[in-house]
């Protein structure tokens, strides 16, 4: 499959060189006008959600998390799209998405408790406009498609408090029916929704060649939407693209197919082991486009940030991942009874005598030498 | 309306409209459901008066249609679902087993799902493959869904109505050979709760469990056998999931005989555990093992031979005679 990185949505090159503007295969100008405050608070994200996420796998190293699904090499398209939602918007994830729930305000022990396994990564959805984490590949896109629906339904789009969604999804998840099915029903009526795709280039040890044979963002045309390819790597052009197709959907126009145009350094999680079925060459030429670094850079030539923010922002990463690696150890078991909680609004008959037969069976051990 | 004759298809109509009369967060979704009214018109000239956005014609794709109506019970409205038969809603299953069934589990509570996926199931109606199916025990089997059917057009008009009403996510089976059979609802009539058993018929002799489109195959044995002077009890389960056999339970202690009927094929089917826990729980009472009348273990036959397979009259008294046979 051709790179075509004609069409690749940049504001910052990989040297951190700014582009005044750029145009997408659509024909859309994207551009951005931060102040300074702006581009160092996405300088903090990046190094944030990276350290954050450094953490966790460190845990899951160390025996502390079952599974880690790591997001190194993509905090760009995650901070730049989770930066251009508004409030009212709402956000349909994966299970990779630390930096979008990061950008939503969503306490980072969040997604550590599913994957700890003390629960099931029960955030309050419709409180925090993030919905939880979904593991069966695609099944959100539709989630968010019905929820756009609902929006327009509710005439909350068009206006200044226009609502939209967006559905995060990777490269494998775009062979899935139901991706597809959500694209049709978008498209058919006019959902304000935003499908947000990071082609990290594999689906765990599958390449992109075994998804698709032409570039993911060009499938939305057969769809009758519009797809734009943007660099993931690039915090700002991510930014410049999601907010558009945003403002796209919320005005009533319809859905956009976003393929932000990145690469998973590590591993899909930490169960594989990429030297398999990765060249180490790849993710060295992958290393010099670094988000991180190509905006250091261009916050350091452009003298909107020194040595002393960039070592300020280090700590206070630093002190956020400690912070967090505490309260990891620290969170309790659940009730083992808690097992029967929830598994209908108002009860059942069926698991609610099971819970007593659980119970009385657990208190009979009770004063034994067990 | 006050009581009324009408067809079962005319009474699930009723419910659906009242349901929608009532609660402007109830939308109806799926195939064909708009102008041409369902292909059995059950939602027949709902579009009309409630509109496209409440009765929405949808793309012919069965997880997009339960996936958006996740994203719409998110949203605040409480979906109806119209899957068009039994065969076509496994394309869907990912979508209910994973994602309805288990989101307010996973949420801790916090999300609710009030989705109804109304399915016409069942044979009887001369159709071709994949139009006369029971998927009824994949779903029962699924923690999170509640699965109930009704028998008759007075339980129709209710139980759809309640299953609308409800905060759960309800699989509702409609028996479609018995769309056409009229009975007596009464819309003032009392609401019962949705997952109540009934005594369909009472009796002394034997106690015959069934549901869905094989009450009237029970209710009609238990006529013929009264002429050879027994007694069948029939009870109707309208709900598969939770069962409630307690009416069940106490049946059996007085009957001693058990026989339960469904379409279904019988390996790892309803029948099975019903036949589990009425043994559990009326072992000193039974005189003879619970016995199943079943569809058989094949995939759902040619029309031309599907009175063979589907359990008729004749076999449910077979049965009955067995249970005398211990």
């Amino acid at each position: 499959m051709a790179r075509d990185d004609d069409t690749l949505v940049q504001l910052l090159t990989p040297d951190g060189e700014r582009v005044d503007r750029a145009v997408g295969p659509d024909g859309v100008e994207y551009s951005v006008d931060l102040t300074d405050a702006e581009y160092r608070g996405f300088y903090r994200d990046l190094v944030t959600v990276r350290r954050l996420d450094a953490e966790a796998t460190a845990l899951q190293r160390q025996g502390e998390l079952g599974i880690w699904a790591s997001l190194l090499g993509q905090e760009a398209a995650q901070v730049g799209s989770g930066r251009a939602l508004r409030p009212q918007d709402m956000v349909f994830p994966t299970y990779r998405e630390h930096g979008v729930l990061y950008c939503r305000g969503i306490d980072p022990i969040m997604p550590l408790s599913l994957f700890r396994g003390v629960d099931q990564g029960a955030w309050d959805p419709i409180e925090t406009r993030c919905g939880m984490y979904t593991i069966v590949i695609g099944a959100q896109t539709l989630h968010a498609t019905g929820y756009a629906m609902g929006i327009a339904m509710d005439g909350k789009v068009g206006g200044d408090d226009g609502e939209a969604a967006i559905a995060y999804f990777g490269d494998g998840a775009t062979s899935q029916g139901d991706v597809n099915e959500a694209f049709i029903w978008s498209a058919v009526y006019t959902a304000p929704v935003v499908f947000f795709c990071q082609n990290n280039q594999y689906a765990i040890s599958e390449p992109i060649e075994r998804q698709t044979r032409v570039p993911l963002y060009q499938r939305a045309a057969g769809f009758g939407f519009p797809g734009v390819r943007v660099d993931g790597n690039d915090v700002l052009a991510s930014y410049a693209v999601t907010r558009h197709a945003l403002d796209h959907a919320r005005s009533g126009q319809g859905p956009t197919l976003i393929e932000a145009y990145t690469y998973r350094m590590g591993a899909h999680t930490t169960s594989d082991d990429p030297s398999r079925y990765r060249p180490p060459a790849e993710a060295e030429a992958w290393r010099s486009r670094d988000p991180i670094a190509r905006l250091a850079a261009f916050l350091g030539r452009q003298q909107i940030a020194d040595e002393t923010f960039f070592a300020e922002v280090d700590e206070q990463a630093r002190t956020e991942a400690v912070r967090l690696r505490e309260r990891v150890l620290t969170m309790p078991d659940p009730a083992p009874d808690s097992i029967f909680d929830n598994v209908y609004p108002h009860g059942s008959p069926l698991v609610d005598g099971e819970r007593e037969r659980f119970n009385a069976y657990r208190k009979s051990f009770e004063g034994s030498a067990h | 309306m006050a009581t009324e004759s009408l067809t079962l298809g005319k009474a699930l109509n009723a419910g659906l409209r009242r349901a929608l009369d009532r609660d402007p967060k109830v939308v109806i979704m799926g195939e064909d459901v708009g102008k041409l009214g369902g292909v059995f018109r059950i939602t027949d000239g709902l579009q009309k008066d409630f509109g496209e956005d409440r009765v929405i014609d949808t793309p012919l794709a069965e997880s997009g249609i339960i996936g958006t109506a996740v994203g719409l019970a998110l949203r605040g409205y409480r979906p109806v679902c119209e899957i068009q038969f039994d065969g076509f809603v496994y394309p869907a299953y990912d979508q209910i087993v994973s994602q309805v069934a288990k989101m307010h589990y996973r949420s801790r509570g916090m999300v609710r799902l009030p989705i109804v996926i109304r399915i016409p199931f069942g044979g009887g109606i001369g159709a071709v493959e994949h139009h006369s199916e029971s998927p009824e025990a994949y779903f029962a089997h699924t923690p999170g869904l509640k699965v109930v059917t009704c028998s008759n057009p007075s339980d129709g008009y209710t139980m759809i109505q309640q299953a609308i009403a409800s905060d759960d996510p309800i699989v509702f089976l409609e028996p479609k050979r018995r769309y056409w059979e009229k009975g007596e609802v009464d819309a003032e009539a009392e609401a019962y709760p949705l997952h109540s058993a009934r005594v369909a018929r009472p009796g002394t002799d034997v106690t015959v469990v069934a549901y869905g489109p094989m009450v009237r195959t029970a209710l009609d044995a238990a006529t013929a056998a009264a002429e050879d002077g027994r007694e069948l009890e029939v009870i109707d389960l309208r709900s598969l999931s939770p069962l409630d056999l307690g009416p069940v339970h106490e049946s059996v202690r007085r009957t001693g005989r058990c026989v339960v009927v469904h379409e279904a094929p019988s390996n790892v089917g309803l029948g099975a555990e019903i036949a589990a826990r009425v043994t559990e729980e009326c072992f000193y009472s039974l005189e003879s093992p619970v016995l199943r009348v079943t569809g058989f273990d094949t995939p759902y036959p040619a029309a031309r031979v599907e009175e063979e397979y589907l359990p008729d009259l004749d076999r449910v008294l077979d049965a009955v005679d067995r249970t005398y046979g211990w």
